[in-house]
């Protein structure tokens, strides 16, 4: 059995193709079906996000199934398959095992290490077990691909740093405050982008919020969203010394807060740190403050760096990743040959054994003068026969299933013996976790 | 080989595996290597233990009186006090910038003299390890109050200058690192008064007189009056951050030249070769 793959993602196709060969969540019975239909293909899984459209499959034939799969794909959506030919990829065997993994690790993501595509490849799997079109094989790749994605978030840092500005302003504070759950926040001036930020900060636990704005009715309304209190724009500096956090976004023209209001502003908080956020342009905040101690002044393109070291922090942790990867690939690729040499090896020698122990049965019928020595000489020379004749096959199918010509091994002997196909034993699988994921 | 010196050289030993542990854990960001680290040192800290209970046991004395001794004295405290932080704070950065410090400290009583001296009989007093262990666990508690403050520093200034080189990734956060500068002092400075005291005590009742402005008693007085300057600094008017980083650090320069530096150069009753005296 060989795992395939046929698709596209935002490296190959743009948007525009993207949305015309995607397939709805809410009616995946249907293509999972018609996938299962086509010639040369036993267990079906699509993954279709704004991203990417894969269809997975498991194949005796995979070139075939490629084909097949590349035209449903066409089919399917009533679009020409030459339309759409050079946006298609496929992968077959460990190549394919390779691809899922990294997809579900978040290594293919237009934004390495985004935390949603593993949800969404388990959605996409949920389909598959629901319609029944995965089964030994699918299910078990699916759980390792799970569970290497699992390994990597784990392992590497690939997730564990913000790529957006709001959420870089949130890991900045911990660097800082190392906890929030007892720190404060102001927002100046109800902006959006202050509003998201500020979202970021309660939803990590900042637990009081201060609004104020040129307009005391839109501070009102926004304090009222974060079960805040809203302070009159002219006296916001008599509040700062209350909180840890400031981020302002004003429309002002000239600084709201300089050098000398902090410094005396920081006196009244005994020196405890602060954090000031200035999203606004022009910027809001004096960037003098930034010299005093204990204060940490970031605008918004401080944000942007932020992000940019990230994202590089991202990229280096990604080899790691590949690393792992790599690692589980083996794994599973072993279990995958093994599926079939392990089955064929016990059929190969439970098919002599059969034969040996008949044509002894037969022996010992005919010649009933025999001792009982006699018996059991001819019973060790006939094991002996039978083990030095597997031991070649035997040791060639172990050594083999690793690499190409494994299979084709395994198909010649079970011709040449007629063996019995093997029985898909169903192979212990991990658990899925469902902990939802925290970002 | 004597069976202190045996296992002192096996502490050496571990001690170096945690510290390569500790280093490659926080460089490869991973959390397990961290984790073995720490109870590498735990192993290495028992057998610590069992080096200075050999050696009290061979010597019959307390085991600080050469500077071998009290170099792996200090080492130890070490270890044990970082250990017992590490049950509060789980910082394996700490371990990484701590644990170095204690390998340094042994390696350096590796390199002294491991001949035994024998202690004056009029300072022969349960005064001894009394004072040897406050002033010693007083060190350890300023050395991780140092060592934090050390990291304190290269984070703020990358949280400062918005430089976000790997450093960053790896230290903890400034507020942390903040508190453990103030949980040191608020340990270090009660044990290191303890510890002047128990030696003026010890030293009346070994000559008469409490103090005598030898140079080890006045180097640690000068290094009293600069824990205390910075707790009143902290208490009252807000010193924090930066300034107390530096100000622990500049402590325990002041703390290891009263610890050293008054030996090799100058004399008095605490440098380890007049114990014989």
């Amino acid at each position: 059995m060989h795992i395939v793959v046929v698709g596209l993602s935002h490296h190959t196709a743009p948007v525009e193709i993207r949305e015309r060969l995607a397939f709805a969540p809410t009616a995946m019975e249907k293509p999972l079906r018609r996938i299962l239909e086509l010639p040369a293909i036993a267990e079906a899984l699509i993954v279709s996000t704004c991203n990417r459209v894969e269809l997975y499959a498991a194949s005796k034939e995979p070139d075939s199934a490629v084909a097949a799969l590349r035209r449903f794909l066409a089919d399917y959506h009533g679009v020409p398959l030459e339309e759409i030919e050079e946006n298609l990829y496929d992968y077959q065997g460990e190549d394919a095992i390779r691809h899922l993994f990294r997809v579900s690790s978040s290594l293919d993501s237009m934004i390495i290490g985004e935390p949603q595509i593993l949800g969404q490849i388990k959605t996409a799997y949920g389909y598959a077990v629901e319609f029944k079109t995965a089964g030994l094989i699918l299910n078990r790749f699916l759980h390792k691909a799970f569970s290497v994605a699992k390994r990597v978030r784990t392992e590497t840092g690939i997730a564990s740093s913000a790529v957006s500005g709001s959420f870089a302003a949130v890991e900045l504070a911990r660097k800082i405050f190392d906890r929030l759950d007892d720190k404060g926040v102001m927002i100046i001036g109800a902006g959006e982008m202050c509003e998201l930020a500020a979202r970021h900060f309660v939803s990590n636990g900042v637990s009081r919020v201060l609004v104020t704005n040129r307009t005391f009715e839109r501070a009102e309304k926004l304090a009222a969203e974060f079960q805040g209190r809203a302070v009159p724009f002219e006296e916001f500096t008599d509040h700062l010394a209350q909180v840890d956090i400031v981020l302002t976004s004003t429309g002002a023209p000239t600084f709201i807060l300089g050098h000398k209001q902090m410094e005396e502003i920081l006196r009244r908080r005994k020196n405890r740190p602060m954090f000031l956020i200035d999203i606004a342009v022009p910027r809001d905040v004096d960037p003098k403050v930034n010299d005093l101690a204990n204060v940490y002044l970031y605008d918004v393109d401080d944000l942007q760096g932020v992000v940019q070291a990230n994202l590089k922090e991202r990229h280096k942790e990604a080899h790691r990743a590949e690393a792992i990867v790599t690692e589980e690939i083996g794994q599973f690729h072993l279990w995958l040959a093994n599926l079939e040499v392990k089955p064929t090896i016990v059929a190969l020698r439970r098919r002599f054994e059969e034969i040996s122990s008949q044509e002894m049965a037969k022996t010992f019928g005919n010649h009933k003068d025999l001792t009982d020595a006699q018996r059991k000489g001819i019973e060790a020379m006939t094991n002996a026969i039978v083990n030095k004749l597997l031991h070649r096959p035997v040791s060639l199918l172990k050594r083999t299933q690793n690499d190409a010509s494994g299979e084709d091994y395994v198909d010649a002997v079970r011709e040449l013996f007629d063996l019995p196909a093997p029985l898909a034993d169903e192979a212990p699988l991990e658990p899925i976790d469902d902990d939802p994921d925290n970002r | 080989m004597t069976l202190d010196i045996l296992l002192f050289k096996a502490t050496l030993l571990v001690y170096f595996v945690a510290t390569l542990l500790y280093l490659i854990g926080v460089i490869t960001r991973r959390e397990q290597l961290g984790h073995c680290a720490k109870w590498t040192l735990v192993i290495g800290f028992v057998a610590h233990c069992a080096t200075l209970g050999a050696r009290w046991a061979a010597t019959g004395f307390p085991p600080a009186a050469s500077l071998y001794e009290a170099l792996s004295f200090f080492s130890w405290a070490l270890v044990g006090i970082y250990l017992l932080f590490d049950l509060r704070y789980r910082i394996a950065a700490l371990g990484a910038f701590v644990c170095p410090l204690a390998l340094v400290l042994m390696i350096g009583g590796s390199a002294a003299s491991k001949q035994v001296t024998t202690v004056n009989p009029i300072l022969d007093s349960w005064w001894f390890p009394v004072h040897v262990t406050l002033a010693f666990l007083g060190y350890a508690v300023f050395a991780v109050a140092a060592m934090a403050g050390v990291m304190y520093l290269l984070q703020e200034r990358r949280v400062k200058a918005k430089k976000f080189s790997g450093l960053f990734f790896r230290l903890p956060s400034l507020d942390i690192l903040d508190s453990i500068n103030y949980k040191c002092l608020s340990f270090g400075f009660p044990l290191m008064t303890m510890g002047i005291i128990s030696g003026a005590i010890w030293a009346n009742s070994a000559w008469g007189g409490y103090w005598r402005w030898e140079p080890k008693e006045t180097g640690a007085l000068v290094t009293w009056f600069l824990y205390a300057a910075l707790l009143h600094g902290r208490l009252t008017v807000g010193w924090r951050g930066r300034r107390a980083a530096i100000f622990a650090i500049i402590g325990f320069i002041c703390l290891l030249f009263t610890f050293l530096g008054v030996n090799l150069l100058s004399g008095g009753q605490h440098t380890f070769r007049s114990f014989g005296g």
